[in-house]
This record gives structure tokens, C-alpha cells and sequence, in this order.
């Protein structure tokens, strides 16, 4: 049988978004639709005084302006989404806000038009009387005693501190030949999907459905939850997430204020309710990420072995944190990456500021803790002077420790434990690749000629897969196609390939005849979303589950049918045939015909086939245990994470005048377990490295010391283009998972996360005769010429 | 649209004339999206930095999201609806951006391929360092570019044959 696990294949749902046909959130127009605007806070922090919408309302097409007092109970703040015990002050934001403004950007008022323009028009028109009130924006000084106060309830705007501790690290420090430290910051950024975000609803009153399109990563919480929130059946309300433009975690939060403003609009309007989010409200008012410090020390032996980490991080999370603390969670849990750390004490205070909310974006917290770790690698390096690959090479987990425990709780509750890893042949795969030991005379040639080439590594680990779990539904039609239901959603990932791929496998048919839905809660009504590198694990694994149990009554049926024995039967090219018996076959969809007896079978084939049975016949046509049809619905729930890892390596050259950094090469190992579909496994690679490398030398939001937003347009917020993306090159490794049927673990976040560490290293080793230090991301070029600067001080 | 002015436009999208009354700060891809229903042309910034928009004026790409409807009248436009010749066969550099896996959401899609095929038109055997260029401006979030600019070389080898085997397009 051909394997279709590990075949690189086109993806099925391309031709669709090529010719323009893709259905994104925007891209649907229920007749009689009206349009919405959000009025935004321009203040960081005030107090509201008054507020009057009386103007706007008359303005014509106006439908409809709400303020906080119009929303009544509605207005509540929203879930807190995954508590924590050492959460102890959560807050969450309202749909609007009552009273006082957090952040510049929050949702002050929402009108409802004939179309956007006149809904903005109306916005405009709302009487807002601000008192402005000092704003923190930094994340430490957030923390100090008399630094105002987010939240006037919460003492020093500290939402959570949690202490974490594995071995004895103290005795390490204590008996440690070395002991360093350092402090690393890593500025505020943001996912920034092409597509921002978006919600439409209707509400029908003949049949009661409530329908909500929503450009959301979890379309069932977000139907679950508005149905409680409305007082609705859960079978009355319907979320459905076409094509999504990208998520990058940005696309996770739930409630948005703009999730209950939309659907309440359609519901008190009786009229299909629009609103999509433009680039300047996507940088001020979606959630961010990244924004920690770090102090770090390390106890080393004389040899670069770690003896002993200590690491105490603030996190910023601004405003609000809908999310809980899973963001520094896994920092500290994932920050030891593929290093033997036996004596681990990690502390992190969670600081509000008066900025958007934080909430996972691509890597969620993990870039973080990878760039702090690896910098204490490469000043282990440079302390002792030992090559940094090397001290990599003394402290990496090698393949006969597994499995590893980290020690720690992961943030789904289970353990930090490695499950599968090639640690060390991935290190040196990726050194080989990148030409590592040529690489000294490489860079001395041309500081000769006066060019300042460096070389980074960074090595990291990834919990991917997390639970609860998620299920599917496989259904072979009579006309043999097949449908796959999966309750997660796809904004990018080839789910529409890899799910088939997964199907067609077990069903023996080709990928392309199988139908993948994802994101409509009325194709399929359990699950979770895509998240945390999940989807391929969950939901892989549970269209596996429900294709095995079509597969297994394809067989009964066939057999049957063709008066064989199940074993004797096989499924090849979308045909049940006996083995060794040409001309005894029966079609896929023949057999769904005969698997539903129903008396009408459409098509000569299925006829055909449905004749066979007409025989007298005695009792039921189902028995007690039987389903009708080819269909089975699979779930798949993990017993932890599986941890996929990867090495990084780049050589750039600095150039001292302007302070630009050019990556020369780029080459990424990677292990993600078995392998469904390279084509899309190597995609998911190659967005990562550059959401890591526009981590590491343009991406970040500015705010100023009021708490204004200075990169509020894509001019300012700078994200990669053709012209700074390198040539990426990957080696492949397989480890499988043990803990899945299909070894598999998720790759979505990887090629992001060691970015920003593999870019330090290399810059600080291209500046290295300078004796210049990274101890921040991201760097762009005028903060490099600052550097350069300060460091042409202290030698002169 | 209500009590605003509007203005008598007329123009020409993949092959079908238009005509319409418009306000005139009607954006020219709000029009093309809301009023034509060609949603394939999406808005990613609203600024003319992502390229999400693009479509072809009188042969050339704009940016539809600057461009007001008013501005279109009387021209010749071409959306991403417009560029496959059947239902059944894809443009060579749609079918360049399949094969090479140049997408991933699919969002920013529409554009990329407006500029490319424009592109190609003017400079058929691009190196890469030219379309590295002409893909500046751009911005994809999900395929680091890696994929599109195999996929425009390869759009340039699969116009190349098609050119050969039936003369210019």
C-alpha cells in the first residue's frame, strides 16, 4: 500500500485560495448586513467623566450606539480562562469600558451602521470627557512601591508571583567553580496576522439560531460561551470559522469585546451584524506578547557544566489577563530546553501595565526562556573559554535519559517530560550542515578585510500537544467521497492536507477525495481549538482513531458482501478487494450505500452492491451494536505534552556604520516525530524563522512613558519582508513520540522560538572585538550603532 | 448610504462593465469587495503597506485600499477572480504558487499574485535578487517568503513553456 503519512503532497484546499475564493470572516455578507465601529480609548490611562452618544445616534444610517451603561449585565468582565492558585489578582476586561480606561485602545463605545464609514462617523461623534491619569508602561517599575496603580485594587499592580524550585540549587551555587550573572530583557511584540480579526452575526427568530462567524482559534468555547452568556441552547448557537488569515495565538483569546458587542448588536437589532478590525485597532487593541526581565545566575564547574540555574523574571501583562499566567508558566518550565539542569529555582512576579493584554503568541513565552538560557550558555562560553557548541555539548540530555523530567508543571497541568529527543545528533547535524568547524578561519579571513561575521546557535525544546483533547468525525459517502469533521480550526496550517493525508492512510483512498471541514461547531461539536502546536497531535491522532473504526466496518461490510473473511480483505485505491481474487471489489462508496440500509441506493455501483443483500431477511437490519452508514467519530485526549526540540545555527555579518545584520545562512534541525506531510511541515518552519528573525531585529511595540502606542501602522511595526528573509535550511530529524499512535508532535511554533537566541549569539559574536554584550531583544539597527557607540566609549 | 453625495462610476472588471453610484470616499476595494462582491481582493492594512489588495489598473498593480472608487472610473481592472483562464485550469503563476507550496493562509494570496504576474510580464526571467525586490512589497506572515519566491521562479519557467507552446498571452 502507498503511504500517504510522509508523502509530500499538494495541499487540497490551495486551488480555492488561489482563484480568490477563500470565505474569510469579512468575506461574508448575510443579506441586510450592517456594519460596526468601535470607539477606542485614546488615553492610556483616564478616568471617564462623562460620556454622551447622544450626537452619534442621530447621525443617519446609524443603528445603533452602546455605551457600558447601555450594556447592563452584559458588561461583565470576562472569563478568566485558566486560573492558576498563584494567580491571586485577576483581571479581566469588560466589552466596554465603565468608569476608567486601561489602556489606549480599549473599547469605549460600539456603533452600528449601514456600512463602516458612516459607523465610524458615528464614533467620532461620541461625547467622551477624559481626566488623564499617569500611566506605567514599564514592566519593572510597574512593580515599585508608588508606581500607579492599573488596577486600584491591586497592591504594586502585581497579579501573581510564583516560586519554583526542582533539586537543591543552593547547595549547587555553593559548591559551583563558577557563578554568573546577567539581566535580559525581551521587548513587547505581537503575532500580527495579515488577516486582523473579525465577527458577523445573525440571529434568526423563526428557527432561533444564533450564527456567529468568528476569526477565532476555538470556535466551540466561543459557541459554548455565548450561549451562556445569551441564554441559549448550545444547540441554537453556531460559530463558524472559514479561512482564517493567520493566528499566530493572537486569534485565541476569548471573549474579545467585540465577540458578545457584535453578536448582542444582531440579537437587539434583528438584523445581520458585521465588524472587521483594522491594522491600527489590531496594534492597539488585539493581545501582545513577549515583554520580560530576566535575572539570571548560573553555577558552573570548571569544565562548563551547569551545576545549578536561578532565574527570577517579571512579566508584563498588561491591562488585563484574560489568559491566565500560561504565558511565563511556560517560560520557566521550558526554559532549561535541552540542557541537564538538575537544580532549577525559578521566581516570576506577573506585573499589570497600561498596555493591551498579554496572551500567547507564536512560541507563547517560550522565545523567552530560550534566549535567557541560551545567553547563559554563550556567557558560559566566553567566561571559560571553552567554544559555545561545546558547552552545549557537555550539558545537552543525551537519547539514553529519556524519559526526562523538567520537574516542573507544565502549563496543562501535566508534567514537564521529555518524552523522545536526539539532542546531540541534532546539534551536531545542524553544525555540519552550517559548515561550524570551517567557520573560525571563515571569520578571521575577513575581519582581516574588516567584515564582522559572528555565528549563533540556539537549542530549544517544545511542549507541543497539550489536552484536553479533540475528536473527529469520518464519514464515507456513497459517492465515495469522504468527510472529516474535526472541531479545531486552520488559519495556515494545511489541515485540509495533512487530516486527509491521516484518513486516506487508514481508508486506502487518495487524500484528494477526502473533505476536511474544520471550524463550524455544526460539522463537528467537541473540542478545544488550535493552540499550543495541538492540532496535528490532537486531532491527528483522532481522525486516526475515527478512520481505524470506518476502516474496520469497510472490512466487515466488504466481507460480507464479497463472502470473504475480514483479514482477506484490503483497502486499495478507494476500493474493498480480496486479496488474490481480482474482480471481487467493491467501491467505497458502494459499501457506504449498503452500510445504511435504507432501500435506495443511488447509482448503478451501489445498486449493484445493495443487491447482493436482497435476500430474505430475518430481524433488524441493525443489530443492537450497529450504526448506520460508513461513519465513526475518533477522540484523542494526551496523557502530557510530547516535546519536540530543534537546533538553530546563523552566521550574519554586522556592519559596524550602519548597524544592519545580514544572516548569511541559516540552517534549522528540527524533530517534530514522524513527519505527515514535509511540504507542510517545512512551510510551518519557514514562517517561524521569520516571525524569530523579525523578533530579533525589527518587531517590537514602543510605548511612550504616557502609555501612547508608537507603532500603531506597519510602518512602525516593522515586520520582515522578501528582502530580509534568507535562504532557510533544514535538516530533518524523526524521533517519534511514544505516547501517540502516530508519533507525531506539533511543529507550528517551533521555527519562531530561537530566533531571537541564535541572532544574539551570533551579533555578539560578530561584535566580539568590540567586547560588545546582547542582553536584549529585539535589536535593530539604530540600537546596534548604540551599542557600537557605547562600546567605542569605554575603549577610548 | 444614505443622506452622502454620491457619484456616477463606470468601469470594467475581469471583462464586465460596471456601473455605479458611489460615495466618494468609497475606497476602490471596498467597492470591488462590498459592492461587486469580489472578495478574493482582501484588506490587510488599510495603508498600502501589506499588498493584500493589490489589483491590476489598465494592466498595472495598485493598491486598492488607496485608490477611491471615483479614481477607478473609466478604467480597466483585473482581480485575482480574473486571473485563472477556466474553472477547470489555473493561471501558470496560480499553479506555480500550488506546486511550490507558496501559500499557507492564503490571506495575503490575491496580492502576491497580482504583483507577480505583472511582474513577470515586465521582467520574464527574473534573478533573485529582483524578486526578492519586487516581493518588498508585500507581507506574508505565515511562509517566511521561501516558498513564493521558488514559486515565482517557477511561475517564470511555467509562462516561459506556455509561451512556447502557443505563442504570447
Amino acid at each position: 500500500m502507498t503511504r500517504m503519512i510522509g508523502a509530500r503532497i499538494l495541499r487540497n484546499e490551495d486551488p480555492r485560495l488561489l482563484r480568490g475564493l477563500g470565505c474569510f470572516v469579512d468575506d461574508v455578507n448575510p443579506a441586510g448586513v450592517l456594519h460596526a465601529a468601535c470607539l477606542r480609548s485614546p488615553h492610556a490611562r483616564a478616568r471617564i467623566r462623562s460620556i454622551d452618544a447622544s450626537r452619534a445616534r442621530e447621525v443617519p444610517g446609524v443603528h445603533l450606539v452602546a455605551i457600558a451603561s447601555d450594556l447592563g449585565e452584559l458588561n461583565q468582565p470576562g472569563p478568566l480562562l485558566i486560573p492558576h492558585p498563584a494567580l491571586a489578582e485577576p483581571r479581566t476586561q469588560r466589552p466596554l469600558a465603565l468608569g476608567e480606561v486601561r489602556y489606549a485602545g480599549e473599547t469605549v463605545a460600539f456603533a452600528v451602521a449601514d456600512d463602516r464609514y458612516i459607523a465610524e462617523d458615528a464614533v467620532a461623534l461620541v461625547d467622551v470627557e477624559y481626566e488623564p491619569l499617569p500611566a506605567v508602561t514599564d514592566t519593572e517599575a510597574a512593580l515599585a512601591p508608588g508606581a500607579p496603580l492599573v488596577h486600584a485594587d491591586v497592591p504594586r499592580n502585581r497579579a501573581a508571583r510564583f516560586p519554583q524550585a526542582v533539586g537543591d540549587p543552593d547547595g549547587a551555587f555553593r559548591r559551583a567553580a563558577h557563578v554568573l550573572a546577567e539581566r535580559l530583557v525581551i521587548e513587547r511584540s505581537c503575532g500580527s496576522p495579515i488577516e486582523a480579526r473579525g465577527v458577523a452575526a445573525e440571529h434568526d427568530p423563526r428557527t432561533g439560531v444564533l450564527r456567529v462567524w468568528t476569526s477565532t482559534q476555538a470556535p466551540l468555547p466561543i459557541k459554548n460561551g455565548l450561549a451562556r452568556i445569551f441564554g441559549l441552547p448550545e444547540f441554537d448557537v453556531e460559530v463558524i470559522t472559514p479561512d482564517i488569515g493567520g493566528g499566530f495565538g493572537t486569534k485565541i483569546m476569548l471573549f474579545y469585546p467585540e465577540e458578545i458587542l457584535v453578536p448582542w448588536a444582531a440579537l437587539r437589532l434583528g438584523r445581520p451584524v458585521k465588524w472587521t478590525e483594522d491594522r491600527r485597532e489590531h496594534l492597539t487593541a488585539a493581545n501582545q506578547e513577549r515583554g520580560q526581565v530576566h535575572h539570571v545566575e548560573v553555577a558552573v564547574d570548571t569544565d562548563g557544566r551547569i551545576l545549578g540555574l536561578r532565574d527570577r523574571f517579571v512579566h508584563d501583562t498588561g491591562a488585563y489577563m484574560p489568559y491566565g499566567i500560561v504565558v511565563p508558566i511556560i517560560t520557566a518550565a521550558q526554559l532549561p530546553g535541552q540542557y541537564r539542569l538538575r537544580n532549577y529555582a525559578v521566581e516570576f512576579e506577573v506585573a499589570y501595565t497600561n498596555k493591551p493584554a498579554v496572551s500567547p503568541y507564536r512560541g507563547a513565552g517560550r522565545p523567552h526562556g530560550v534566549f535567557v538560557m541560551e545567553r547563559v550558555i554563550s556567557l558560559i562560553a566566553r567566561e571559560l573559554g571553552i567554544d559555545s557548541a561545546e558547552v552545549r555539548r557537555r550539558n545537552l540530555i543525551r537519547p539514553d535519559e529519556f524519559p526526562w523530567d523538567v520537574g516542573l508543571t507544565f502549563q496543562d497541568g501535566g508534567p514537564t517530560r521529555y518524552d523522545s529527543g536526539s539532542y546531540p545528533a541534532g546539534l551536531e547535524m545542524a553544525l555540519e550542515r552550517a559548515g561550524y568547524g570551517a567557520f573560525r578561519a571563515r571569520q578571521a579571513e575577513a575581519r582581516r578585510r574588516g567584515r564582522h561575521l559572528g555565528i549563533g546557535i540556539a537549542c530549544y525544546v517544545e511542549g507541543t500537544g497539550i489536552g484536553p483533547y479533540e475528536g473527529a468525525l469520518l464519514r464515507v459517502e456513497p459517492s465515495g467521497r469522504v468527510l472529516v469533521a474535526t472541531g479545531l480550526t486552520t488559519q495556515g496550517q494545511g489541515h485540509y492536507t495533512t487530516f486527509a493525508q491521516i484518513a486516506a492512510e487508514a481508508l486506502g483512498c487518495d487524500p484528494g477525495t477526502i473533505d476536511v471541514v474544520t471550524g463550524d461547531t455544526r460539522k463537528f461539536n467537541w473540542g478545544a481549538g488550535t493552540y499550543a502546536s495541538r492540532g496535528l497531535v490532537t486531532s491527528g491522532n483522532a481522525v486516526h482513531a475515527a478512520a481505524l473504526k470506518v476502516r474496520d466496518k469497510a472490512l466487515r461490510v466488504a466481507a460480507k458482501l464479497l463472502e470473504a473473511s475480514p483479514s482477506d480483505i484490503e483497502l486499495v485505491g478507494g476500493r474493498a478487494r480480496v486479496r488474490g481474487a481480482p474482480g471481487k471489489e467493491l467501491t467505497l462508496g458502494a459499501l457506504a450505500t449498503v452500510a445504511n440500509p435504507i432501500r435506495y441506493a443511488y447509482g448503478k455501483e451501489a445498486s449493484e452492491a445493495a443487491l447482493k443483500l436482497v435476500k430474505p431477511r430475518v430481524g433488524a437490519v441493525l443489530g443492537p451494536d450497529d450504526e448506520p452508514g460508513l461513519e465513526a467519530t475518533g477522540y484523542y485526549a494526551p496523557p502530557q505534552s510530547t516535546f519536540a526540540s530543534g537546533c538553530h545555527v546563523a552566521e550574519v555579518e554586522v556592519d559596524l556604520v550602519t548597524g544592519e545584520v545580514a544572516i548569511l545562512r541559516y540552517v534549522v534541525q528540527h524533530d517534530c516525530g514522524t513527519v505527515v506531510n514535509p511540504v507542510v511541515v517545512e512551510g510551518q518552519i519557514h514562517g517561524g524563522v521569520a516571525q524569530g528573525i523579525g523578533g530579533a531585529l525589527y518587531e517590537r511595540l514602543v510605548f511612550d512613558e504616557t502609555g501612547q502606542p508608537l507603532c500603531t501602522t506597519y510602518m512602525d511595526f516593522l515586520m520582515p519582508t522578501a528582502m530580509e528573509i534568507p535562504e532557510i535550511e533544514i535538516v530533518h530529524t524523526e524521533t517519534p513520540s511514544p505516547l501517540n499512535p502516530l508519533g507525531v508532535k506539533g511543529v507550528g511554533e517551533a521555527g519562531a522560538i530561537p530566533g531571537p537566541a541564535v541572532l544574539a549569539e551570533a551579533i555578539e559574536d560578530a561584535l566580539a572585538p568590540l567586547g560588545i554584550r546582547i542582553r536584549e531583544m529585539p535589536l535593530n539597527p539604530g540600537r546596534i550603532r548604540e551599542l557600537i557607540e557605547a562600546a567605542a566609549q569605554t575603549q577610548t | 448610504m444614505s443622506a452622502n453625495p454620491v457619484v456616477a462610476v463606470r468601469l470594467r472588471v475581469n471583462g464586465r462593465e460596471h456601473t455605479a453610484e458611489v460615495p466618494p470616499r468609497l475606497l476602490l476595494s471596498d467597492f470591488l469587495r462590498y459592492r461587486l462582491g469580489l472578495t478574493g481582493t482582501h484588506v490587510g492594512c488599510e495603508h498600502g503597506m501589506c499588498g493584500a489588495c493589490t489589483v491590476h489598473l489598465d494592466g498595472a498593480p495598485v493598491r486598492s485600499c488607496l485608490l477611491l472608487a471615483v479614481q477607478a472610473s473609466g478604467a480597466e481592472l483585473t482581480t485575482v477572480e480574473g486571473l485563472a483562464p477556466g474553472s477547470d485550469r489555473l493561471h501558470p503563476v496560480q499553479e506555480a504558487f500550488r506546486l511550490e507550496h507558496g501559500l499557507q493562509c492564503g490571506f495575503c494570496t490575491p496580492g502576491f499574485l497580482m504583483t507577480v504576474t505583472a511582474f513577470l510580464r515586465e521582467c520574464p526571467n527574473p534573478s533573485d535578487e529582483e524578486i526578492r525586490r519586487e516581493l518588498s512589497g508585500h507581507l506574508c506572515r505565515c511562509t517566511g517568503y521561501q516558498n513564493i519566491i521558488r514559486a515565482v521562479r517557477r511561475a517564470s519557467a511555467l509562462l516561459a513553456e506556455t509561451q512556447g507552446h502557443r505563442g504570447a498571452p
